[in-house]
């Protein structure tokens, strides 16, 4: 891809360079971001990310309101596509393949990815269809692979033992923390590269919360996965690595032991700590 | 509060403010009440206009068709009048007339300001009396009296006849008459129907099929002639072809006319003869009569039996004696059809337009115009689109269809005319614009949340719109046709313009091929009630009929839009529970 020549950051914006120090997973990395910006028409949202993210680890976007972590992972899933006037640079790439490329076909790519939203979104439909979504619309229409598929995403995702007897009653009559494993069960149906969850928790209560961690943790290891949380406690909880945010900038990326313990950073320090944010 | 108290009362030179302590009343107009009055007045006032009109058209629809009491009244001058007391009304006589009363009645006539009452009968025996109603003035009536023997007579032609049975014939033998009820009379009145019905059956269908060969053979020699020319061989073939088919069919023809005739003759021997209270009398055929009843003498099972027999007629047969009379199956039907089609074209066309300016046009300048101009065919006169209609579809559309596909049929227009296809057009053109904002509103209304999740699994656009978006939205989209469909059915005034007349006993579906006929002219409830209110030589014996065919029509409406609301429900109820 031609790389446009990135904008210059404000002087107002003006921070140091970004501090990493990331734990690797031994196995390489999935995503490399590079020098990703990104505007909403006039107004800049991410100034040139630069940051990898590693395979079968658990990754962390973590920041302030408004900060940019929901628009960078809206980034490498193409999403923001769907946003009126806006403009992306820079460039991202799965497994080598930038997704941003001209001859990139939008749709594959998000075959080979899995999101979670912030609230849980079953399609009005039954668990079943829910599930097999993904395959539906790529054209998967063998019932034992359907079946199988079903069953897998569904243990995959901690929710075969509930709903194993109504997988054809209506998806919508599930509580919201069934609903946001059903999602899960959903984004891992079609064996993604990539997991994105942005804010999975957030409209759940604590005892959903706490499965859906669990999951996570079970999750990561056979899947890479990069999440959006708010919750500070959560992404030490859940995560192997964390990238603090602020102000569309990436500050810190690092281990999470280190980032929630020794920071090296300055602003870093002060969210974690609960001082701003 | 409590500390307020405490001070108040610990240091009583302290100022402080009284109405700390008293609890103030949210004033009136803060809490809104006033608007909720009116609010809440304006639709009580609403309901009530609706329920007023319904009881209304119910109430003078119900019981148009319960027989009513004869009166016969002999009138001060020896002039013998019998009818059904139709309605009473107070007028002014002129003075004259007044200075011609008894001093008694001229009294009365004073007290009341120059007014007096008046009564109209329906004197039926329009082809004696020259008239069907008769007004007679209080001050004329000098003895009303109700027998037992005069009947009510309903006739196939000339409107009803108020009189007595003098006589029947059977075979043209002459029969004792004893009452309506005798069974041998009953027997031979069902046995000439039957027979004028299996007339009928004969003359629509053998004979109707006959007819209709025969033009489609006339059609194809046409054809012929325009193609290759009269003198040529083609020519010449098909006019023998024709020639020895017309033959073939004439045969046919004369074998099912003297079946006809046959059962003419049958019927003409069954007469009965009746008789005015004048004593004037009129023969007339069995097979003429629809019923006849006693009046003055029915019991509650009989009264019911005529009463339902006429909805019964009214249902299911066809119209007679210029609207007033009759059933209005065809304008049921015709209103079915029309309805029906405008859905099967309105719902594809506005939820396509809606879906292609929703999710797929960019919107801009041209998209809000095109919007604002969709808007704006919704507050067009319907009459705007009847002429469009009858210019655009029946002329330069129907005209083109014509001169390619029917060429042989000219001057003749078959689709260059009003009809049933282009009344549906129009008024599914009519009707669009609500479709399209409908659907346009239930489209935006899905939560986006929805189409996110099911593009991040790598569905496409289009495969999110099928899946997704539109069993979500199709509820929202319901409602929309269905107000479509409400608006459309109650149309008149375009369909006047483009197919629909007062009189079409053809249906637009029946056995002959093409079996569906779209290009044919039908009947409309709406219109019928136009018609027969304010159109026919007898408007004051459509009246009741006009209200009568309202409680059809709004029941009708009610009956599709139920239906309607029933599958959206069903629909509803599939996506509730949503948590968004």
């Amino acid at each position: 891809m031609n790389m446009e020549t990135a904008v210059a950051p404000r002087p107002d914006h003006a921070f140091e360079s970004t501090v990493y120090h990331v734990r690797a997973g031994g196995s390489g990395s999935v995503l490399e971001i590079k020098d990703l910006s990104l505007f909403y028409g006039p107004a800049q949202a991410l100034y040139t990310v630069n940051m990898t993210v590693e395979k079968g680890l658990v990754t962390a976007l973590i920041g302030p309101s408004g900060c940019g972590k929901s628009t960078l992972l809206r980034c490498i899933n193409r999403m923001n596509d769907l946003v009126d006037a806006v403009k992306i640079t820079g460039q991202i790439t799965l497994n080598g393949e930038d997704i941003y490329a001209r001859a990139a076909d939008v749709i594959a790519l998000r075959k080979r990815m899995g999101m979670v939203f912030q609230k849980p979104n079953p399609f009005p439909m039954s668990i079943f269809e829910n599930v097999v979504y993904p395959l539906r619309v790529d054209g998967v229409r063998d019932k034992t692979v359907l079946e199988e598929t079903c069953e897998r995403a569904l243990k995959g995702s901690a929710l075969w033992n509930e709903v194993k007897d109504r997988l054809d009653q209506s998806a919508l009559g599930m509580s919201g923390g069934q609903q946001q494993r059903l999602c899960i069960a959903r984004a891992i149906a079609a064996d993604p590269e990539v997991l994105l969850m942005d804010e999975p928790c957030s409209a759940l209560d604590p005892i959903a919360t706490a499965k859906i961690e669990d999951l996570i943790n079970e999750l990561a290891g056979q899947y890479t996965v990069v999440i959006v949380t708010h919750n500070m406690q959560q992404a030490a909880r859940v995560s192997d690595n964390t990238a603090f945010m602020y102000l569309g900038r990436l500050i810190e990326y690092g281990d999470t032991e280190v980032m929630f313990q020794t920071p090296k950073c300055g602003r870093t320090q002060d969210y974690v700590t609960g001082r701003f944010g | 509060m409590m500390s307020a108290i405490t001070q108040t009362i610990a240091t009583p030179t302290e100022a402080v403010p009284m109405s700390r302590t008293t609890i103030r009343r949210t004033d009136l107009r803060a809490r809104g009440e006033p608007a909720l009055w009116s609010l809440g007045g304006a639709l009580a006032l609403g309901v009530i206009m609706i329920i007023g009109f319904l009881v209304l058209v119910f109430a003078n629809g119900i019981v148009t068709f319960i027989p009513k009491p004869l009166a016969v009244v002999t009138e001060t001058d020896g002039t013998v009048t019998a009818g059904e007391p139709f309605r009473s009304e107070l007028y002014k006589p002129s003075p004259e007339i007044i200075a011609s009363l008894s001093p008694e009645w001229r009294e009365r006539v004073k007290a009341e300001n120059g007014y007096v009452s008046r009564t109209l009968y329906r004197t039926g025996n329009f082809d004696i009396y020259g008239e069907d109603f008769r007004w007679v003035p209080a001050f004329q009536a000098a003895k009303i009296e109700h027998p037992k023997n005069l009947s009510f007579f309903e006739r196939m032609e000339w409107g009803p006849f108020v009189g007595t049975v003098k006589s029947f014939k059977v075979g043209g033998a002459e029969q004792a008459f004893t009452s309506l009820s005798d069974p041998k009379f009953i027997q031979v009145h069902d046995e000439s129907r039957a027979r004028a019905e299996e007339i009928r059956a004969i003359e629509r269908g053998k004979i109707g099929h006959i007819n209709h060969e025969l033009e489609t053979e006339r059609l194809d020699l046409r054809k012929v002639e325009l193609e290759h020319g009269r003198n040529s061989a083609e020519y010449k073939a098909a006019q023998d072809r024709l020639t020895a088919r017309a033959a073939e069919l004439q045969v046919d023809y004369d074998k099912f006319s003297a079946e006809v005739q046959k059962l003419r003759e049958m019927n003409a021997g069954n007469t009965l003869t009746l008789a005015e209270v004048g004593g004037r009398e009129k023969t007339i055929e069995f097979s003429a009569l629809v019923r006849a009843y006693a009046a003055n003498d029915l019991s509650l099972l009989q009264t019911l039996g005529v009463y339902f027999s006429r909805w019964g007629e009214f249902l299911a047969d066809e119209p007679r004696e210029a609207n007033t009379e009759g059933g209005v199956f065809p304008a049921i039907f015709g209103t079915f059809a029309m309805t029906l089609l405008m859905v099967i074209v309105v719902a594809p066309f506005g939820i396509i337009t809606a879906l292609y300016l929703r999710e797929y046009a960019k919107q801009g300048k041209l998209v809000s115009f095109v919007r604002i101009s969709v808007n704006n065919l919704a507050g067009v006169p319907s009459i705007v689109y009847g002429v469009f209609g009858l210019g655009f579809f029946a002329y330069v559309l129907g005209g083109s269809i014509d001169a390619l596909f029917y060429p042989e049929r000219l001057p003749n227009p078959t689709f260059g005319t009003g009809g049933l296809m282009w009344a549906s057009l129009t008024l599914a053109l009519l009707t669009v614009p609500v479709v399209i904002v409908a659907t346009e509103e239930a489209l935006a209304a899905v939560p986006r949340s929805m189409r996110e999740g099911s593009l991040a699994c790598g569905a496409s656009k289009w495969q999110t719109i099928r899946y997704i978006v539109l069993p979500r939205a199709m509820p929202g989209i319901l409602t929309g046709v269905i107000l479509a469909m409400a608006r459309g059915a109650g149309e008149v005034a375009p369909l006047m313009l483009v197919g629909v007349v007062k009189l079409a006993p053809e249906l637009p579906v029946d056995g002959l091929f093409p079996f569906v006929h779209l290009e044919r002219s039908f009947m409309h409830l709406g219109f019928h009630i136009f018609d027969v209110g304010f159109q026919s030589r007898n408007a004051e014996a459509g009246k009741p009929m006009v209200f009568v065919t309202t409680v059809l029509l709004i029941a009708l409406v009610t009956f599709v839009n139920a239906t309607a609301i029933i599958v959206r429900n069903r629909l509803k109820k599939k996506f509730a529970g949503s948590q968004f």
